[in-house]
């Protein structure tokens, strides 16, 4: 392959993502435009809440307690050299509801229910349910898109809240009823450390962002999809691929900002 | 029938008129629709050239042509689901591609479409799936959508099976649902994708004759793209016949039968000889059989 040949391709590469960004774009400002339906007719999210949120509620609360509970051993391996075993209830609770609740929860959503969306959304595509919605006069985006959007925005926050519970819940069993740390130091020391408003608020903040970014990939690789059952297959690997790499990208950034005077 | 709109039926704002104009539509000479020098193109490989139909009031016609030869392209431009390069498409005195996304909604609901699989919604039942429109654009009250429904789903004979799923029916059955559906709001066009293809024959024969029917008892028009000429023909008030982005032949069911144009024979007869080609476009048999292997495109083959 010559030089020109590899520049041109490279180029080529590099425009069509700059293209399918762009359109990606214009997809998510499209959805908040025709939110309306979703919002009004509040039925249609709650069923996809169900779909999203209710039925990912089994993952996220056995993942939850096991990373709480390997949180514990870990946290007290570590604390017990430097003779502050009790600090384990802060340890626990902070790692969990700044970091681990909402990125774990995050990925394991994208995984769940991220790849879901996609497929259900490309395969009514590839079945022409979206053409027929819209020869019925009935706006894809805005029936199918924006309540599946939204429904992913209102349960991440809410299923992180549950990871972190659940992993708190994890440690202490850990901790305080396997190891024998102190059950008063536990509970007083993390009720004493961790922050309401810089903490935990910032933990929803910083879910849902990713609960925005999760429902915008799924959903736009969904109606972007090839309608075919390849195209649905790679749609969705590339939603999971795509949503992790985000979700940790985001996390970065927003963490930055939000604990840089810490 | 008037439409009740959103709001009007519970407000108690809906008074029937004393003359409803949209009557003349009924008796316009005027056609349904009007094709007129339509070319459609995606980039530069063009799928349709100087596309010239006119569908009456009150008739069914048929689009019949080999896959890939531009009927379902040209049932899209009707619906305005794609832009033509140049021409028009005028539905009900309106040029489609020219209007806004409202007004084209506001068409679309005066129209219908039965895709070649039913494209039924899959998440729900068919009870769901007729009454579908009916909760989008209008305000009726639920016990009126339910005598609607089952009213519907009686005219194509399944309204023993509104409770059944769409992955529950068989292919005749859901796209006699799809039919229902598609006559939800009675509307002046309905526009049929294949809707023979892949039925048994008395699925085939039952579809084919509620086409007809249907458009008989509501005096509606139809639109049936289709390669089956057998059923297709006994129905059909006119065809048009299309080959690659053209039309080759048009005329009455009778005409068409009788039709001595080589294309039309070979495709009404279902001959293996004649002007339409088995092989896809090739180079020389020979030729490639003796020229150099390509290389291998890697080391999985």
């Amino acid at each position: 392959m010559t030089p020109v040949e590899l520049l041109r391709q490279l180029g080529n590469r590099v425009t069509s993502r700059v293209w399918r960004l762009g359109f990606a774009s214009r997809f998510m400002l499209m959805t908040v435009l025709y939110s309306g339906t979703a919002l009004k007719r509040f039925h249609l999210t709650m069923r996809e809440i169900y779909f999203t949120g209710v039925l990912s509620l089994i993952i996220i609360l056995v993942s939850g307690l096991f990373v709480g509970m390997v949180l514990g051993l870990q946290g007290y391996d570590t604390l017990q050299r430097y003779g502050s075993s009790e600090a384990l209830g802060i340890l626990v609770a902070l790692s969990l509801v700044r970091e681990l609740g909402p990125v774990v929860a995050a990925l394991l959503f994208a995984s769940r229910a991220g790849s879901a969306i996609t497929a259900e959304i490309g395969l009514m595509k590839a079945t022409e349910q979206l053409s027929a919605m819209e020869m019925m006069a009935v706006n894809p985006i805005a029936r199918v898109v924006a309540p599946r959007f939204w429904a992913g925005v209102i349960s991440m926050p809410l299923l992180a809240a549950l990871f972190s519970a659940m992993g708190v819940f994890g440690g202490y069993l850990v901790g305080v009823q396997l190891i024998g740390v102190d059950e008063g130091s536990f509970w007083s020391q993390m009720q004493a450390a961790v922050d309401f408003r810089q903490d935990i608020m910032n933990g929803v903040i910083k879910s849902a962002v990713f609960g925005a970014i999760v429902s915008w990939i799924a959903v736009f690789e969904g109606y972007d999809a090839d309608p075919t059952a390849e195209g649905v297959s790679r749609a969705t690997t590339r939603t999971v691929v795509t949503s992790s790499l985000a979700i940790l990208a985001a996390d970065f950034v927003l963490t930055a900002f939000m604990f840089r005077g810490i | 029938m008037k439409l009740v709109r959103r709001g009007q039926w519970r407000a108690g704002r809906y008074n029937p008129p004393f003359f409803d104009f949209r009557i003349l539509l009924l008796v316009s000479s005027e056609p349904l629709v009007q094709i007129r020098d339509l070319n459609f193109a995606y980039d530069s490989r063009a799928i349709l050239t100087g596309i010239n139909m006119t569908i009456p009031r009150g008739s069914i016609v048929a689009i019949m042509g080999l896959s890939g030869c531009g009927k379902t392209t040209t049932l899209r431009l009707i619906g305005g689901q794609l832009r033509p390069s140049s021409g028009e498409v005028r539905v009900a005195g309106q040029v489609v591609h020219e209007l806004d996304d409202k007004g084209l909604y506001a068409l679309r609901r005066r129209m219908g479409m039965l895709f070649q699989f039913g494209a039924l919604f899959t998440d729900m039942s068919v009870y769901d799936n007729v009454a579908f429109q009916m909760r989008e654009h209008t305000d009726l009250p639920e016990e009126l959508i339910h005598d609607l429904v089952l009213l519907k789903l009686h005219a194509v004979g399944l309204r023993g099976a509104h409770r059944l799923m769409p992955a529950e029916l068989s292919g005749g059955m859901a796209r006699r649902v799809a039919l229902a559906r598609a006559i939800a709001l009675d509307p002046m066009l309905i526009m049929y994708d294949e809707p023979f293809a892949g039925l048994d024959p008395i699925s085939l024969s039952i579809v084919g004759e509620l086409i007809r029917k249907l458009t008989d008892a509501l005096g509606i028009s139809a639109i049936v793209v289709t390669h089956d000429v057998q059923e297709s023909l006994k129905i059909v008030d006119y065809v048009y016949f299309m080959a690659a982005g053209k039309i080759v032949a048009e005329g009455t069911a009778e005409d068409i039968k009788n039709s001595t144009e080589p294309f039309v024979h070979q495709f009404v007869w279902g001959e293996i000889d004649g002007p339409m080609n088995f092989h896809f476009p090739a180079p020389d048999y020979r030729e490639e059989m003796f020229a150099q292997p390509g290389k291998p495109r890697g080391w999985w083959g």
